[in-house]
């Protein structure tokens, strides 16, 4: 019984950790190459979350996958020109300021249009049945969801190891300057940088939407985990982003066995010992942005 | 005396005169005195900030763990030690401001924004602590059961439970000391070395400045301040909020800094005036003030960076 509640937990900090990496990947793209602390990364997850809500009655739930974390993309590209480009000169404090902002009235915002109460977001039935009866907790759909998360990831670590904007992102959050200096446009770079930012949180809108039905706020409690899968993992290194994140998933999951008030809490305590013994992070490198 | 230093005088007599007489000339504007009160408080908590973040260059997005904490010692202290106004105040500050050292020591190895998001997430974590912790600091519903004591000085009572204008004007004194305390500490030779600081710090380095050093004891100070704002807020309230300790209150308290303008003294005040009668008055008329808010930190980013008080000097010169 006690194997099962263990691997019960562990497989819900997995999953769970799965939405920390999304995000934290995606803030993390960000953060390397503009130097800007996305507060509004869970408002774009709520703003594709609730896009699949309204897209899913006409084109179905698969429609709805595939079409909400672009639409949030293209949504989050026009941010990025209008509001969030005139501050990349500036001290970091302004853009922190101007997403968090905007993080208030993605919020209110959905909660105008949508009503505060939550929406339920209809799955497949195929995907929501329980895989067999001993391991009740392994539904269709969450070995789906990992399944998404995986792809998603490698084909962004693809992306960014094989395509010329991949390369390019890489190259930019080493040394801008140079970049720019070899002639590549650095405005189309960041924009299509913070699309793929926001291509990430709008898929994990799309698949909590999944889990956990809709509300205006659920963007804002997975904000803080992500920052702290960053700063475990380590600023500047994506690797780093994903163990820290999967990292704290599953801390959180197992000390909801022993001790549950303490799930929360864990995750800070990981992050204080890691700042102690390294204060740059797991796989944080000399330099990053510090 | 110059020209410069007398109009200085000029605007800081201004300044104190309209504090003094907030109570008579806010209530016939609509306003109450427990509205003037509350812009004191969070004027403090603003300028505490702001002696970091304007004075010393460095961004700490969690500060309302420390105002939060300074509310909760505040509050615990009266509920469970004794019903003593100045105990409460002393137990706030020391919570707010040795929490903040603590942490200060793991946090000032860090720069930018990575200083911003660790900032933020130690924040939370008392934020977290005054939620499920419910036996000790009421949780969700926050920390009740206390209130302010009249304050007894021997020869003269002083009842700031029931007389709004006596309370203000205890508020006033104590933020009288905490701004004197503040400007003190900015014209210090300290004070100049964090203003250096913030200005060039590898040149500060260069010159053999202890930098981490330097901004963990400002870093620690302006927590000490904040506790004394959060104390303050909760012999306003009579009451702490775990929303109090949340990263959207640090968001607010900085916003309030950048509003009024970081780069000046007085300028957090202003901005946390505006903030808070804003926030007042548009929560009184609309559900959706949170999206009225969040415009508000759009356009002040977009359009006065500098702030109120740094729109009006640039222009001037």
């Amino acid at each position: 019984m006690m194997t099962l509640l263990l691997l019960f937990n562990i497989t819900n900090g997995l999953i769970v950790g799965a939405f920390y990496v999304l995000m934290a990947l995606g803030l993390s793209l960000i953060l390397n190459l503009s130097n800007v602390i996305n507060f509004a990364h869970g408002g774009f997850l709520v703003i594709g979350g609730y896009i699949a809500y309204a897209l899913s009655p006409y084109v179905g739930f698969w429609g709805a996958l595939l079409l909400a974390p672009p639409l949030t993309a293209i949504i989050g590209l026009a941010v990025e020109r209008v509001l969030i480009r005139p501050l990349y000169g500036r001290d970091p404090l302004y853009s922190l300021l101007l997403t968090f902002g905007l993080a208030f009235m993605i919020e209110d915002g959905t909660r105008f249009i949508f009503g505060p109460q939550g929406k339920p977001f209809v799955i497949p039935p195929f995907l929501a049945q329980p895989l067999s009866n001993e391991m009740f907790f392994i539904t269709g759909y969450r070995l789906f969801m990992v399944a998404v998360v995986i792809i998603a990831i490698a084909l962004l670590f693809l992306l960014l190891r094989y395509t010329r904007l991949g390369i390019r992102i890489r190259a930019g959050t080493l040394d801008l300057e140079t970049v720019a200096a070899l002639g590549i446009n650095v405005g189309m770079l960041r924009s299509l940088n913070f699309a793929v930012g926001i291509f990430l949180a709008g898929l994990a809108g799309v698949l909590a939407a999944g889990q956990l039905g809709l509300e205006p706020t659920m963007g804002t409690g997975l904000l803080m985990p992500s920052f702290i899968a960053i700063i475990v993992g380590g600023i500047g290194s994506l690797p780093g982003t994903l163990v820290g994140g999967l990292l704290i998933g599953v801390a959180s999951g197992v000390t909801a066995v022993f001790f549950p008030a303490a799930s929360e809490a864990v995750i800070y305590v990981m992050m204080a010992i890691i700042l102690l013994t390294r204060p740059r992070g797991l796989f944080g490198e000399e330099g990053m942005l510090s | 005396m110059t020209a410069v230093q007398s109009r200085k005088l000029i605007v800081l007599a201004a300044i104190w005169a309209v504090l003094l007489f907030a109570p008579y000339w806010m209530a016939p504007l609509g306003g109450y005195t427990a509205l003037a009160t509350r812009v004191l408080v969070l004027g403090l908590a603003a300028m505490s900030l702001n002696f970091l973040l304007g004075f010393t260059g460095v961004l700490s997005f969690g500060h309302a763990a420390y105002f939060g904490l300074g509310a909760y010692g505040a509050g615990l202290s009266l509920k469970y030690l004794a019903a003593s106004t100045p105990l409460a105040v002393l137990c706030g500050v020391l919570l707010g401001g040795i929490c903040g050292a603590i942490l200060g020591t793991l946090i000032v190895r860090r720069r930018g924004v990575y200083f911003a998001m660790v900032t933020i997430a130690f924040g939370q974590v008392f934020y977290y602590i005054a939620f499920q912790w419910s036996s000790l600091t009421g949780g969700d519903d926050g920390l009740r059961g206390f209130s302010r004591a009249p304050i007894d000085l021997g020869f003269l009572k002083l009842d700031i439970l029931s007389n709004a204008n006596v309370f203000y004007y205890f508020v006033l004194f104590c933020f009288a000391l905490a701004v004197g305390a503040m400007g003190f500490i900015l014209r210090s030779p300290f004070g100049r070395t964090m203003i250096a600081i913030r200005e060039n710090e590898r040149r500060s380095r260069f010159l053999g400045i202890p930098i981490e050093r330097h901004i963990w004891i400002a870093f620690s100070l302006s927590c000490f301040f904040m506790g004394f704002a959060g104390a303050l807020y909760a012999l306003v309230n009579n009451f702490a909020d775990p929303r109090g300790l949340h990263y959207s209150q640090s968001g607010d308290f900085v916003m309030m800094a950048v509003m009024g303008g970081m780069r000046s003294f007085w300028g957090p005040l202003l901005g946390a005036f505006i903030f808070v009668v804003l926030q007042d008055y548009l929560s009184s008329i609309t559900v959706n003030w949170m999206s009225f808010v969040g415009l508000l930190f759009v356009l002040v980013v977009l359009f006065f960076p500098r702030g109120l008080l740094g729109f009006f000097q640039r222009s001037k010169a």
